[in-house]
């Protein structure tokens, strides 16, 4: 019975979203970012679902959902680390960052966390280079990052988790 | 302990911060059409996103398309490596960039704007979101604005997803219709079909601030700086090996040298200009000029300091490269691969000067048949790093081990 609940209540948020923005091809990747934000990935039943609301054949689904960046299928954490990688940052010392992340996250770039928590992953230039090395973890910026900093951060959401579990909310309002 | 986020970028002498949103429009809808689309053409505004398209231009071709709907997107998927001032107008004057897209629509006839996010920006959604709603409120987006009969125009915030290629302009339309951001054969240009195979004009974001202000202070005051094929200021986004780093607005002209000094990198060794996709100016070339005739960009410098390797900032770039293209076309997805192989090579001393002389040709290959900016432009800075630096290059082969 719960699978079925969770099937119904990904239907409502799909239906939701498609009400908002139209039951078109434009509406595709607002409905994927809304599925990811919630759900933390996109697996096959949700692009069979989104395909069949949108009137497409599921493999554009997957096909757009593989393209980008910030639209992964694979389920990731609750929060998710991306540090950027590109020159500026480069220059400003991201390899001391890098490795003090891995060693507080306890993952490797490109892991999950057993517990859904945390994901960490490169990303490319964040525009911030000013004040680099530079990481967002979901939607926040966070700058000028030194190993100490990056301490404080894991623990700021090690706490969150503690407090409010793996939960997803939709944290971009609509 | 609570942790700082965003820092507080460094800004110097904008222009944007002397010119008030509202009277650029206001001259605006005192004026026919034509007039508009003449004055920004009389302005030679170009592109600010590092194309360099004349604004005038672009506009002109998309009033001239009679099929409607009509869409003015701006273009706000700051990619480019190094490249921070879209983020800095966005957040401190956002209004003039709805304002241009305002009178870019009267201009040409557009009923709806779109604004292209890049996904990294995602926390600027919100604010864009309020500006757009507080000019709906003082019946500045919407119907009749500014009490102007007929003249409907309202704007929309769409998110991208993480793809450098989507600033491409076609490929930032696949984006928006729902597809890959893959970009499209050019022609059609977008200005005859674009969004959704309509007429469509896409604009950068600093490129649409400036039109709001030569609209309320004249073309002459904008062609008084500049050079002149490169009228106006232009913004900078400056990083890496420098003092001062930020954003700084210079007239078009400026040299390497004079731009170094101002933000305290004059000991640079070299220095990365329009991003990613620019080109490597060594030290002795300091003397040229930035503009579009010369050394062009978008606004990305990137200073490098004497201590850093050119064969690691020629791997990071390479590696940006492999990652971003969209592998649409056979070129860019194999040929970045290729080079980021030789770099490899060239770091652990297994690259033969032949060999080396084969890449080239695939530089030149890729930089003539690939489809988009993307591949046209990702072995620039390769190919400038080599011309330039050789000797290091291949005095310190085989010392990665």
């Amino acid at each position: 019975m719960a699978l079925i609940t969770e099937r119904d209540r990904l239907r409502d948020d799909v239906m939701a979203i498609a009400e908002l923005t139209g039951f078109n091809r434009s509406s595709l990747i607002p409905i994927l970012q809304e599925v990811k934000a919630k759900y933390g990935g996109i697996d096959s039943y949700a692009m069979q679902l989104i395909a069949d609301v949108l009137d497409i054949h599921p493999v554009e689904v997957y096909g757009v959902a593989t393209f980008y960046a910030f639209l992964r299928p694979e389920t990731e954490g609750r929060y998710i680390f991306r540090l950027c990688r590109t020159l500026s940052c480069d220059f400003a010392g991201k390899d001391l960052v890098a490795r003090q992340l891995k060693e507080d996250l306890g993952l490797d770039f490109g892991e999950t966390s057993a517990d859904g928590a945390f994901t960490l992953t490169w990303t490319n230039c964040l525009g911030m280079c000013d004040q680099g090395p530079a990481m967002l973890v979901n939607d926040r910026v966070y700058t000028q990052l030194t190993p100490t900093k990056v301490r404080a951060i894991v623990d700021e959401y090690r706490t969150l988790v503690e407090e409010q579990g793996v939960q997803r909310v939709s944290e971009r309002g609509r | 302990m609570t942790v700082d986020t965003i820092i507080q970028t460094r800004v110097h002498g904008l222009t944007f911060a002397t010119v008030p949103a509202g009277e650029g429009l206001a001259k605006a809808l005192t004026m026919p059409r034509g007039d508009i689309i003449d004055l920004i053409s009389d302005s030679k505004l170009k592109g600010r996103g590092g194309a360099g398209f004349p604004t005038g231009l672009k506009w002109n071709f998309a009033a001239a398309e009679k099929r409607e709907p009509k869409y003015l997107i701006c273009n706000a998927d700051e990619g480019e490596p190094g490249t921070f001032k879209d983020r800095i107008i966005l957040t401190d004057h956002a209004d003039l960039v709805i304002e241009g897209m305002t009178i870019g629509a009267r201009a040409i006839g557009a009923a709806l704007g779109l604004i292209y996010l890049r996904a990294e920006y995602a926390y600027l959604k919100p604010h864009l979101e309020e500006v757009i709603e507080a000019r709906r409120a003082q019946g500045l987006l919407g119907k009749d604005i500014g009490g102007v009969e007929g003249f409907d125009f309202d704007i929309v915030v769409g998110l991208g997803a993480g793809a450098y290629v989507c600033g491409e302009e076609t490929a930032l339309i696949e984006s928006l219709e729902g597809f890959r951001g893959e970009p499209r054969n050019r022609p059609p240009f977008p200005v005859v079909s674009g969004f959704l195979h309509r007429p469509s004009v896409i604009n950068n974001v600093e490129t649409l601030a400036w039109v709001a202000c030569i609209l309320a202070k004249g073309a002459d005051w904008f062609k008084s700086s500049g050079t002149a094929s490169s009228t106006g200021r232009k913004l900078f986004s400056v990083s890496g090996d420098c003092a001062r780093p930020g954003v700084y607005e210079f007239p078009f002209g400026i040299t390497i040298a004079e731009l170094l000094e101002e933000v305290g990198g004059e000991n640079a060794k070299a220095v990365q200009v329009g991003g990613a996709s620019g080109r490597c100016i060594p030290r002795s070339a300091f003397s040229r000029r930035i503009s579009f005739e010369d050394v062009p960009t978008g606004g990305s410098i990137i200073v490098i300091g004497p201590g850093r390797d050119m064969l690691e900032v020629a791997h990071n770039l390479l590696e940006f490269f492999v990652d971003e293209s969209c592998g649409q076309c056979t070129p860019c997805r194999l040929g970045n691969a290729k080079l980021l192989e030789g770099v490899e090579m060239l770091m652990a001393g297994t690259c033969t000067s032949e060999y080396l002389s084969d890449l080239r040709g695939l530089c030149n290959t890729m930089q003539v048949v690939s489809k988009c900016g993307l591949g046209q432009t990702s072995s620039v800075a390769f190919c400038s790093i080599l011309d330039n630096f050789s000797d290091e290059i291949l005095g310190h082969a085989g010392r990665y081990h």
